[in-house]
């Protein structure tokens, strides 16, 4: 077992390589140092800790940090800054790798502060010095943080710098390899059980147009090319440049031991649409990309095993149905 | 058409609703002319069952005649009288193939609940929550059916529905549980519970060549169809100590196998972060796996307990060591409805059984309602409702 799982790793890391998307996204040269500080979740990590450690302050001590930046002492107010400080340094180090949504937070919190700095100065218990100096930095902390933020919804954005939504998802289907395989070759058919997939039209011998329903609506387009392709074993893919989605992959056809047909391993990435920011507003929406490949799966299955896709259509005394509308996606 | 819906715990309702339609090439449409109310409908009546919504038609035990069918059901015509089985199975995947048919892989078009409940997604059920495919039931005037070219079973002239309606579920669900228990001459087999499973897992026990069956209930009329009806020794277990009389029974050495006939509703709201809340569902219910845990106790060394109850989620303190140390067997699962439809009504038509025997309540459709209050409180000595559209 251990060898072939080994074996398997290696396989799909060349496959990965060969199905790689083209890499849109390369940081610029820098010095080994800045390079370290500089990266993305370093940063998060550091502002996390810092949230952290001032909103601690601010809860145990506002008195005494109102003094140090000159502000009134409106206790009630640090408390509640300070709470919202350390939700978002936990926040932080709680959605690590990619803290996209927890470091927005901060940027959020950090114009807050700054309202708030900017009431400040016109009271009269306040002293215009310290005030000043806090303010800077503040200032100081919403550049890192917006520039933190910025780099981590754009790296996630970019497909091919290993911050793409991957996927891989695997089934067992009770049909020999060769009828799975030409199934899905011919990528006419592939909308018939891929739910968000409007149309796939086969534009040359290696190249194809394909139309999805992207989010809220939308309908989102690109080009592909096939990079590899094994009769009865493996079809290897890419979107070409231009497209609206960056996506490649690779679906595998292996025949499983026993007479028990095929299974059909699928390992892609792409790049949402609107970001992290949307592949999260897609997982809130319950639309999350691994359970989608996974159903789309289990409708292959079907149509090959059964000759059509289940449906749940059926009356019952409601109008609307929520749950009802997700199994029939 | 007429349904019986549920809307919340405790609140069914006939309900106008629109007609079931054809919607894929193996569908029929079936009129209703006979169905249940199932013991594990009073689960959902009593609001245990997650991912069951507003307004879903219930039942899973119906049968009635052939309307409509798609055009990939070749083996069915309209006017044709079937039973259908209550699990929706294709009849081609890796279980259907191994006779596996509650297990099937195509039919829940919701299996990705199911998965995050239960590891892995069994067959689609009628009118049995969205957990479980979220299909339109059987408690109404018209059904849709799918994959009818492989559930449901043509039922001969000459019988009555109320003789063969239980192919369906129960009949099959009973003997499934005392085939689990592989029987040997000279074998007792002692069965918790004796509603309609119990009653049927007496009788099939018997048929199965057991020497002694012995059902255990503390309903009277119950305990006392068991005795007449199904040729069972019958024990209260509010007036006995189950674990002693079975022994005392059984000279010293236990019953050969042990059906749970009872079941338990460790049910919870919601299918995400549905561990704590059964665990909450456990401390307000801590006494409901009893059966299980006395099945497994009373059980002799090396022997076989068979659960063909329902079980929903996570149970408390069962004596897994006793289990462990004495060679226990454990057989269990959804009844595979479809592989038991031929045999067993062949014993119907040879008079062997006439599984009618268990109804004592004959209700309208319309009074679906009132036969879920009459069935869930056991009042006027009710244990098994057919309902006539």
């Amino acid at each position: 077992m251990a060898i072939q799982g080994a074996r398997y790793a290696e396989r799909r890391d060349e496959d990965l390589a060969r199905g790689r998307a083209r890499t849109s996204f390369r940081p610029p040269e820098r010095s080994e140092w800045s390079k370290r500080v500089l990266e993305p979740q370093r940063l998060a990590v550091g502002l996390g800790w810092f949230s952290i450690g001032l909103g601690l302050a601010e809860v145990v001590a506002p008195r005494q940090l109102a003094k140090l930046i000159g502000a009134p002492q409106r206790i009630g107010v640090i408390r509640a800054f300070g709470l919202r400080e350390i939700a978002s340094g936990v926040g932080i180090l709680a959605t690590l790798p990619r803290p996209v949504i927890a470091t927005w937070s901060r940027v959020a919190g950090d114009v807050l502060d700054l309202a708030a700095l900017g009431m400040a100065f016109r009271s009269r218990r306040a002293d215009p010095e310290r005030l000043a100096a806090a303010t800077a930095a503040v200032v100081g902390a919403t550049v890192a943080d917006v520039y933190c933020s910025l780099r981590l919804t754009r790296g996630v954005g970019a497909a091919g710098d290993g911050r793409a939504v991957r996927v891989a998802k695997t089934i067992a289907i009770n049909r020999s390899p060769e009828e799975v395989y030409r199934l899905w070759r011919n990528f006419e058919n592939l909308p018939r059980f891929m739910r968000h997939l409007e149309s796939v039209q086969v534009t040359g011998p290696n190249r194809s147009r394909w139309v999805a329903k992207g989010p809220a609506g939308a309908s989102v387009e690109w080009d592909a090319e096939i990079t590899d392709d094994q009769a009865n074993q493996l079809i290897a893919w890419r979107s070409l440049p231009g497209a609206d989605v960056d996506n490649s992959g690779v679906v595998r056809f292996e025949r499983a031991p026993g007479g028990r047909g095929t299974v059909v391993r699928v390992e892609m990435q792409y790049a949402p649409p609107a970001g992290v920011v949307g592949a999260t507003l897609a997982k809130l929406a319950n639309e999350e990309p691994g359970q989608q490949v996974m159903d789309d799966l289990r409708r292959l299955k079907q149509v090959l095993e059964t000759g059509e896709i289940a449906r749940n259509d059926g009356p019952s005394a409601r109008v609307a149905d929520k749950v009802a509308a997700r199994g029939k996606r | 058409m007429k349904a019986n819906c549920y809307f919340d715990k405790t609140d069914v309702r006939v309900e106008e609703v629109p007609d079931p339609t054809i919607v894929n090439p193996r569908d029929a449409i079936v009129k209703v002319t006979l169905a249940a109310i199932c013991g594990s409908d009073l689960h959902l009546y009593n609001g245990l069952v997650p991912t069951m919504m507003k307004g879903d038609i219930l039942g899973h035990e119906f049968m009635g005649e052939v309307v409509e069918v798609g055009s990939a059901v070749k083996n069915l015509r309209a006017g044709d009288r079937v039973v259908v089985p209550f699990p929706i199975s294709c009849g081609s995947c890796f279980f259907c193939e191994r006779k596996l048919f509650s297990l099937c892989e195509n039919t829940n078009p919701n299996a990705w609940m199911a998965e995050k409940m239960w590891g892995y997604s069994p067959a689609g059920v009628y009118g049995y929550s969205h957990m479980l495919g979220g299909y339109a039931g059987g408690q109404a005037e018209y059904v849709r059916v799918p994959f009818a070219d492989v559930g449901p079973l043509k039922i001969p002239p000459g019988l009555s529905d109320e003789q063969v309606l239980f192919l369906g579920d129960i009949y099959p669900t009973g003997y499934m549980a005392a085939e689990n228990c592989s029987i040997q001459p000279g074998d007792t087999v002692a069965v918790w519970g004796c509603g309609p499973v119990g009653q049927f897992a007496i009788k099939s026990a018997a048929m199965l060549g057991a020497e002694r069956v012995i059902g255990i209930d503390r309903v009277p009329e119950r305990l006392r169809m068991a005795r007449e009806r199904s040729g069972a020794e019958v024990l209260d277990y509010e007036e006995v100590d189950i674990y002693e009389a079975l022994k005392d029974m059984t000279a010293g050495r236990g019953p050969d196998a042990c059906i749970d006939a009872v079941g338990m509703e460790a049910h919870a709201p919601g299918v995400v972060g549905a561990y704590d809340a059964v665990k909450q569902t456990m401390m307000l219910e801590s006494d409901r796996p009893h059966a299980l845990r006395q099945a497994i106790m009373a059980c002799r060394n090396g022997g076989t307990v068979s659960v063909a109850g329902v079980y929903g989620g996570f149970i408390d303190k069962v004596p897994f060591g006793s289990f462990m140390n004495r060679s226990l067997t454990l057989k269990t699962g959804q009844t595979h409805v479809h592989r038991y439809l031929r045999p067993l009504l062949e014993r119907i038509e040879k008079n062997e059984i006439d599984p009618s025997f268990v109804i004592t309540h004959r209700m309208r459709l319309d009074e679906a309602p009132d036969g879920f209050e009459i069935f869930k409180h056991k009042e006027d000595e009710c244990i098994k409702v057919v309902l006539r559209p």
